[in-house]
Order: C-alpha cells, then structure tokens, then sequence
C-alpha cells in the first residue's frame, strides 16, 4: 500500500491556516468544544496539525505505533486525559481528531482534481491515518476514565471508615452503604487498629446506614464481633431498625451471642454502664 | 392476572448484586410495598443474585410486575447456567453450604417471599423464582 505523498505532505503544509480555520469551525458545529477555552482549542489545533506533519516527515503514515510518531501519541494521550478531566465523553474526544476529516478531505479532493486514481489512494491513505490516531485517543480516553473511577473508588474506600472516639473508651463506627464488598475489610482492620491505638473496651458498630442485611453482612459483622473479643474488648451493634430486625428472624440468623440495641444513644448508654459512669444533668 | 411490565438484567460481578438489590428496591416501591415486606424482598434478592453469581457462575435476574385483582406483586426469576444443585434436599437445609457463607442464604429467602420455586438439573442450571405480593 503506498504511503501519502509527499505533494499531498506539500499541500497539508501550504494550507494549513486554511485547514486550521475550517477544522476549528468543524469542531464548533459539532459540539465537540464545549467546556474548553478557545485559546486552548486553538493551541491544540495548530500543535497537532505541526505534529501530524513531523510525523509524515520522519515516519511512514502506515504505522502509528512506530517511533516516528512518538510526540503525536504523547501529545494525544495528554489531550485525552485532560477531555476526561473536564468531564468529556468519549465521543467529544474523538470527534478533535475526526473533525479533521472534512478539511482535509477537501483540501486532497481541490489538489488531485486530475487524478481521481490517485485522489482515491491518498483520501484512504489519509483516512487510515486519522482512524488510527482517533482509535489511540479513544483507548487513552477510556484509560484516563478508569483511572478516575479507580480514584474515586479508593476516596470511597477511605470516607467510608470514620471510627470515632465517642468517650474515654468508647469507639464508635458509623457503617454506611453496601457492606459486602472490599470496603467490610478495610472498615473491619482499621476498627481494630484504632481499638489498639486508644485501647479501648468498647466499640459500637452503628447499621444504621447500611440499607441490606442479608447473610454476608452478618457473617462479615460476626467476624468482627468475635476479632474485637479476642482482642479484649466488647463490641455492641446499633441502628437495628425493625424491619431489619425482622428480616433477621426469617433469615435464621443467630446474633443471639451479640449484644444488639435499636440505636446509638441506646447503645451509649449501654457502654457507659460497662464502663461505671453515670451521667446526670447539671442542677 | 396480568402482567404489567417486565425486564431483564444481567448478574455477572459482584458490583451486579448491587444493581440487582437497588433494582428490586425500586420495583418494590412501585408496586407500593411496605417497608417491612420491602427490606425483606430485597434481603432475599441480595441472598440469590449472590448465589447465581458465586455459585452459577453468573446469569440474570428477570423481574415481573403482575396485577391480580386487588393486589400487586413483584416475581423475580433468578437463572443461571451453572452446575446445577445435585441434592436439593441438602441445599435447603439451614446450615449447610457448600462455600464459605453461613448456609442460611437459599433458606431465608425462601422465608422472607410467599412464594418459592427451585428449579434445578445438576449440569444444566438452577432457575429459582421468588414472588411477593403487596
């Protein structure tokens, strides 16, 4: 398969103010520049038209993976991260690169207007080559997205596991959300650090927040239980609402060993008997 | 009885059971299910959309909303192509699993719903359908 031209290279480089103006307003129509400055635009515009035209200069058009095109992929690969900052989808990344197609379509159709053969060839040849480059957007689109998402999850991870000193001894942890995934066991080993840290004798797992107990959730919560006796201390589950409590019965769950309370006042109240202390309001 | 609508979604990954459980919570508020019956339906969605995932190796979980005279209920069909349930007496009996889990899962749901069919052939798959009614 023959490469693009180097009249075709000729071309692209003479025209490029022109190639450079009506990609811009290709981008425009299309809706594909929504969010980003136009100063901005018009920077990544030039720099990828220059890019492109290094890249034909050193390397063949045939392979965008070869070390000719290095600076483009790279330059590509930041252009998608920042689209996926913004919030971008990938369709709207995409389009920067294939709103090129027109200008550049018509710019080959105006030079080769004589030689439908060889227009033909260099149209595909120049297709390929944007198809290509759009597809390494698309992928390092895709790549930055999941790494937002990753980080998104482990700041979950994190804000999900607030243990909080209720009393001198006393340990509360608000559980909220789902319980059966990774989550239990990080809310399960930094519950046990912090009983370690503070050495105290009692900690309350709050349920409140967690909308589903089924058999999981419990067996998680009884491991929990049994970790925090074996480590000296007692444990009391709170925010045991009654539809809980009767989905509990009809699961045949045992909690019968665990010392339960309907909520987390009930179950501080508990805790401070335990612990010999009364409080009394201020006369 | 009719059948008012009626979907379908996938039960593949753990994320899966999720959807499954917020699915049924919201088909159970629009049949206008009480709280109680509510948390126990979705408790029971939770336990065998976890089991045809662990256990079925994944499947889907389709869902009918049927309007028989006065009343509305949810049916959940939960399906797989797994190995099956070789002895189901076994399977339904509290305490016994075949995994890690306390072996109340397939027994509790049967409790929390009204209506419980095990459908199942070792090789072949296990189908099991689950109703509640407003």
């Amino acid at each position: 398969m023959a490469a693009l031209q180097t009249t075709t290279l000729n071309a692209m480089k003479t025209n490029q103010a022109q190639l450079l103006a009506d990609w811009a307003h290709g981008l425009e129509t299309s809706g594909a520049t929504r969010n980003i400055k136009e100063l901005d635009l018009k920077q990544q515009t030039s720099e990828f038209l220059q890019l492109i035209i290094a890249g034909l200069e050193n390397g063949n058009s045939q392979n965008v993976a070869a070390p000719g095109w290095d600076e483009i992929r790279q330059f590509l690969e930041k252009l998608s991260h920042s689209r996926a900052l913004l919030g971008q989808d990938s369709q709207q990344t995409a389009s920067f690169i294939f709103a090129l197609k027109g200008p550049l379509f018509a710019l080959l159709q105006n030079h080769y207007q004589d030689d439908p053969a060889l227009l033909a060839e260099q149209l595909w040849e120049a297709s390929e080559l944007l198809d290509a480059l759009g597809m390494h957007t698309i992928r390092t689109f895709q790549k930055s997205r999941e790494a937002v998402i990753k980080r998104q999850q482990e700041e979950l991870l994190e804000l999900s596991t607030p243990v909080v000193k209720l009393w001198d001894g006393v340990l509360a942890l608000p559980m909220i959300g789902t319980l059966d995934s990774q989550r239990t066991q990080v809310v399960m080993e930094s519950l046990l650090q912090r009983i370690v840290d503070t050495g105290s004798e009692i900690a309350i797992i709050d349920i409140t927040g967690v909308p589903t107990v089924d058999t999981l959730v419990a067996q998680h919560l009884l491991k929990t239980v049994t970790a925090i006796r074996l480590m000296g201390a007692d444990c009391i589950i709170s925010g045991v609402r009654p539809q809980i409590a009767q989905t509990i019965v009809h699961l045949g769950l045992d909690l019968q060993g665990v010392v339960t309370k309907a909520n987390l006042a009930d179950a501080l109240k508990l805790a401070l008997t335990r612990l010999g202390i009364t409080v009394s309001k201020a006369d | 009885m009719t059948v008012r609508s009626i979907g379908s979604q996938p039960i593949q990954i753990e994320q899966d059971v999720v959807l499954a459980r917020q699915m049924a919570r919201k088909l159970a508020q629009e049949c206008g299910m009480r709280l109680i019956d509510l948390t126990k339906l979705v408790t029971a969605v939770s336990e065998l959309a976890r089991n045809t995932m662990v256990y079925g190796g994944g499947g889907d979980m389709d869902w009918q909303i049927l309007d028989e005279d006065a009343r509305t209920g949810l049916r959940l069909v939960f399906r797989d192509e797994g190995p099956g349930i070789p002895d189901i007496k076994l399977a339904m009996t509290d305490g016994w699993t075949s995994g890690s889990g306390l072996g109340l899962g397939l027994t509790g749901a049967k409790r929390l719903v009204e209506e419980f069919e095990l459908d199942t052939e070792p090789g072949k798959g296990t189908r099991i359908t689950i109703t509640r009614w407003t």
